[in-house]
C-alpha cells in the first residue's frame, strides 16, 4: 500500500498547474461560477465561454492531455491516474479538463466502436477539435431510459431519426450529439437501442434552450425531425446501444469537479477567518469550526473514492461500484457543502450574484441552486444506490 | 499510488480472519463479557504464539519487526470478530511508548515479555475531568529524595485489572505550559498503593477507576525523561486511535456481512427483504460509509508506518469512523428488525461496541477541533 504519487506524476501535476494558471484570463476568478458536482454551472456549457473553451481544448489536445486515460493504441497514455491528476488540478481553477467528447465519448469509442470509426474520430477528439453532447433522456424517459421513444428507421445507407431529447446539456455549444435511439421496437427493453453520432448541423435538428434554476442555459430540448444520419455514424453494433451507454456512464460518473471542492473549502476558510458577525470572528465559532471540519473530512473521503477509482481502472478492472459511489457521494456532498456554506453566510447567503455586498462572487447562492442537479443527473442517487445494492452487493431485484 | 495489500499482508489478513472465526466464536465473546477477567488466557496465548503481540516489535526485542500498517490489518480482523481482551491496550498503549521512548534497559526488560504474551500493559491517562489534553491532568508525582510518590485517581483505565504494569501519566511540573510538566511512570500494577475499582460498562469491556495512594516509583521507572511525557502520550494516542479505527472498520464490515446474508434469505410479502428498495438503499449507504472511511484509516496508518506526520489524517479518520460504525450498526438493526433487538442475536454485541469505540480516544466533537486547527481556523 502506498499513498504517494511518483516523481513523474508530481512533475506532471506541476506542469498542469503552470499551464492552467497561465491560460486563465485575468478575470477568470470573477467569471467562473462552477459549483462542485453540479451540472448547471459547468463553465464549458455556457455560450459566454465557448470561444475561450474551444481554444483551450485545442491547446490541451496539442499536449496530449485530452486522451491521458485512453489506451495507447489509440494515442492515449493508458493512465487514468494522470487523467485524474489533470482533472484535479484544472477543476481547482474551475476549468474542466476535457469535454464530453474527450472524457466520455472518446473512451467509449475506443472500447466499442469499429476500426473505421476509431480511426476517423479518435484523432479529432484527442486533438480537441470536436465537442459533443449526450442525448439520453426524453420527456417521458429519465431514470427509465429503456422506455425511450426517439426512433431510427433504416433508409438505404442512412437512418432517419425522429423524436426528442431533453436535459441535453451543452447541445447548444457542441458539434455532435451522442444519441441513444430506438432501432428495434420488438426487442426486449434493453436490447433495441442504438448509439448514433449526429451532426448538430444536420437538417431537421432543432435545439431549443432551457433555462435552469440558476438562470443559466446549461441544457436544452433537441428535436429530431426526419434527420438523416449515415450508417457509418453508428457507434459499435446496431441494437447494442444500451451496453455502450453503460460504459459511457461509468466515465461520466468520474466527473465530480473534485478540485473545486478543495477550492470552495479554502474560500470558506478564508471567509470565516476574515469575517465578524456580532463581534465574533466566524472562524472562532465552534459550530462553524465543527461544520468546516466535517466538510474537510468528507472532501477527503471523496478524494479517496476518486483516486481509488482511477487506480482501479489502471489495474484493468471495471470500476462499476466505485464510479457509482464516487458520483453518489460527490453530488450529495456538493449539496451538503452548499447548505453549509449558506448557513455560514447567513443573511449574506441570500444575496444574488451581482448584488452589492454579495460575498464569494455570489457563487454560494448560485451553488445552492445548482447543487439540486448533482444527485439527479447521470443517474439519480436513488438509481446509484440501487446499482450498488444489486450489481455491487448482489441483492435481488425481485 | 497503490491500494493493494502485499502478498504477506493478504496472507496475514486471511489467516487472522480464519483463526479468529474458529477460536473466537460469539459464545466465547458473550461468556467473557459476563466474566470478571474479561479475556481468555488460552486465546491470548495462541495469539502470542502466532506472533501477533510482537508483530510490530523490532526483532532484537523478540518481535517480528513488521510495520504499523501490518498491525492495522490485524486490528481490522480483531474488530471483525470483536475479540475481547487487552490487545490494543498492551500492543499499542503499553508497548508503543516503551518501544518509542524507553531506555535500552526498559526495552530489554519489557518488550520480549509483551511479544511472548507474558506481559499485559496499559496506560493510565484519563481522569474524571481530564481526557486527551494535558492541562487537566491532576494525578501528581512528587519528588521524595530519588524516588517519586504518585497520588490521585485515574478513570476509564482499560484492562488495568489484568495488567502487570501501568504506564501512569502524572504531573511532575507546574510551569506555564502544562504540556511540559507531565511524566510517564512505569508502575507495577501489583503495588499495594494501587486501588482498583472495576467499572461496569455497556459493552462489557474491562475498565477501572485506579486510585494511586502514595505509590512509590524510582527514577529508573520514568519512561522517556522527566517532564517529557506528553509528546510520547500524543504519539501513542494517535497510533491507538488508528488501531481503534481499524477495529471499528472491521466491526462495521461484519455488521454489513451479516445483514446482507440475512436480507437475501429473510422473506416478507413473498419476497426477500433485500429486494425492497428501502433496504437496498440502506445497504448502499452502509457500503459507501465503510468504504469511504476505510481509506482514511489506511492513509493515516501508512503515514505512521512511513514516519510521516499524520495529525490531520488521524483526526479525520477517528472523527468519521466512529460515526460511520454507529450508522452502520443502526442500519443493521433496521434490517434485522425484531430479532436483532434480542440479547440472543449477535448484532447488539457490535452496536454496543460502536458507541463505546466512538467515545474512546475522542469522538468527532474532539477530533473535529483538531481538524479545524489543522485547517488554520
Amino acid at each position: 500500500m502506498n499513498f504517494e504519487f511518483t516523481e513523474e506524476q508530481m512533475a506532471f501535476r506541476q506542469e498542469v498547474e503552470d499551464f492552467t494558471k497561465q491560460e486563465l484570463p485575468p478575470d477568470w476568478d470573477e467569471k467562473a461560477l462552477y459549483w462542485p458536482a453540479g451540472y448547471g454551472t459547468i463553465p464549458f456549457l455556457e455560450e459566454e465561454f465557448k470561444d475561450f473553451y474551444d481554444q483551450l481544448l485545442l491547446k490541451l489536445g496539442r499536449r496530449g492531455w485530452l486522451s491521458l486515460g485512453w489506451p495507447k493504441e489509440h494515442g492515449g497514455q493508458n493512465s487514468m491516474i494522470k487523467h485524474a491528476i489533470a482533472d484535479d488540478v484544472m477543476s481547482y481553477y474551475r476549468v474542466p479538463g476535457g469535454d464530453v467528447s474527450t472524457a466520455i465519448c472518446g473512451p467509449t469509442i475506443a472500447i466499442a466502436a469499429s476500426k473505421e470509426m476509431k480511426q476517423h474520430w479518435l484523432p479529432k477528439i484527442a486533438a480537441g477539435e470536436l465537442r459533443m453532447w449526450l442525448g439520453y433522456s426524453e420527456p417521458n424517459s429519465g431514470s427509465d431510459l429503456a422506455s425511450l421513444k426517439t426512433r431510427a428507421d433504416e433508409d438505404g445507407n442512412f437512418y432517419i431519426i425522429n423524436g426528442q431529447k431533453i436535459w441535453s446539456s451543452g447541445a447548444h455549444i457542441a458539434d455532435y450529439g451522442w444519441v441513444l435511439v430506438k432501432t428495434d421496437l420488438n426487442a426486449p427493453k434493453h436490447a433495441g437501442a442504438t448509439l448514433f453520432l449526429i451532426d448538430n448541423k444536420s437538417p431537421g435538428v432543432t435545439i431549443r434552450p432551457l433555462e435552469n434554476i440558476c438562470g443559466i442555459n446549461s441544457f436544452n430540448e433537441v428535436f429530431f425531425d426526419e434527420v438523416r444520419v449515415p450508417k457509418c455514424n453508428v457507434v459499435g453494433e446496431i441494437n447494442h446501444g444500451f451496453y455502450y451507454v453503460m460504459i459511457a456512464l461509468l466515465y461520466e460518473r468520474l466527473f465530480v469537479g473534485i478540485g473545486t471542492f478543495r477550492k470552495v473549502l479554502e474560500e470558506l476558510i478564508e471567509y470565516v477567518k476574515n469575517t465578524r458577525h456580532d463581534g465574533q470572528v466566524l472562524a472562532k465559532n465552534p459550530l462553524i469550526r465543527n461544520k468546516l471540519a466535517e466538510m474537510a473530512i468528507e472532501i477527503e473521503v471523496l478524494y479517496e473514492f476518486y483516486w481509488r477509482t482511477a487506480w482501479t481502472m489502471d489495474q484493468g478492472l471495471v470500476p462499476e461500484l466505485e464510479s457509482s459511489v464516487l458520483k453518489l457521494f460527490g453530488t450529495e456532498l456538493g449539496r451538503t457543502l452548499s447548505g453549509t456554506a449558506m448557513e455560514i453566510l447567513g443573511l449574506y447567503g441570500n444575496l444574488a450574484r451581482g448584488s452589492k455586498w454579495a460575498p464569494l462572487m455570489g457563487r454560494v447562492s448560485l451553488g445552492y441552486m445548482d447543487s439540486v442537479s448533482g444527485p439527479i443527473g447521470a443517474g439519480t442517487s436513488e438509481v446509484q444506490r440501487g446499482i450498488i445494492a444489486t450489481r455491487g452487493l448482489g441483492l435481488p431485484r425481485k | 499510488m497503490d491500494y493493494s495489500l502485499s502478498e504477506e499482508q493478504n496472507i496475514l489478513k486471511k489467516s487472522a480472519h480464519d483463526f479468529l472465526a474458529k477460536e473466537c466464536p460469539k459464545d466465547l465473546v458473550r461468556k467473557l463479557e459476563e466474566s470478571h477477567k474479561g479475556y481468555s488466557p488460552e486465546l491470548w496465548q495462541k495469539m502470542a504464539e502466532l506472533g501477533w503481540m510482537g508483530l510490530a516489535i523490532p526483532e532484537e526485542y523478540g518481535g517480528s519487526g513488521g510495520s504499523f500498517l501490518d498491525l492495522i490489518i490485524l486490528f481490522e480482523e480483531i474488530g471483525y470478530n470483536i475479540v475481547p481482551g487487552p490487545f490494543l491496550s498492551t500492543v499499542v498503549l503499553g508497548c508503543m511508548p516503551i518501544a518509542a521512548a524507553g531506555s535500552e534497559t526498559q526495552k530489554k526488560e519489557l518488550l520480549p515479555g509483551i511479544a511472548s504474551g507474558e506481559l499485559i500493559i496499559t496506560m493510565a491517562l484519563t481522569e474524571p475531568e481530564a481526557f486527551y489534553s494535558a492541562s487537566s491532568i491532576k494525578v501528581e508525582a512528587n519528588v521524595d529524595k530519588n524516588e517519586y510518590v504518585i497520588n490521585g485517581t485515574k478513570l476509564f483505565v482499560p484492562d488495568a485489572n489484568n495488567a502487570d504494569y501501568l504506564l501512569c501519566v502524572a504531573r511532575t511540573g507546574n510551569g506555564e505550559d502544562p504540556e511540559k510538566g507531565l511524566t510517564i511512570f512505569i508502575v507495577d500494577a501489583g503495588d499495594p498503593g494501587i486501588q482498583l475499582t472495576h467499572l461496569k460498562t455497556l459493552n462489557g469491556d474491562n475498565q477501572s477507576e485506579v486510585e494511586f495512594r502514595n505509590v512509590r516509583v524510582k527514577n529508573t521507572d520514568i519512561l522517556g525523561g522527566l517532564d517529557s511525557g506528553w509528546p510520547i502520550v500524543q504519539d501513542t494516542l494517535q497510533k491507538a486511535s488508528v488501531a481503534l479505527c481499524a477495529q471499528m472498520i472491521g466491526g462495521a464490515q461484519a455488521v454489513m456481512d451479516m445483514s446482507l446474508e440475512y436480507a437475501k434469505q429473510r422473506t416478507q410479502f413473498n419476497h426477500p427483504i433485500g429486494s425492497f428498495q428501502a433496504i437496498q438503499h440502506h445497504f448502499a449507504n452502509m457500503w459507501a460509509d465503510i468504504n469511504g472511511s476505510k481509506y482514511l484509516l489506511y492513509r493515516a496508518a501508512w503515514k505512521i508506518s512511513e514516519d510521516i506526520p499524520a495529525g490531520m489524517e488521524v483526526a479525520m479518520a477517528k472523527s468519521r469512523i466512529g460515526a460511520a460504525y454507529r450508522r452502520v450498526t443502526i442500519l443493521g438493526h433496521q434490517i434485522f428488525g425484531g430479532i436483532g433487538f434480542t440479547k440472543e442475536h449477535d448484532l447488539h454485541l457490535y452496536h454496543k461496541r460502536s458507541i463505546s469505540a466512538d467515545s474512546t480516544l475522542g469522538n468527532s466533537y474532539y477530533h473535529n477541533q483538531i481538524v479545524a486547527d489543522e485547517l488554520g481556523l
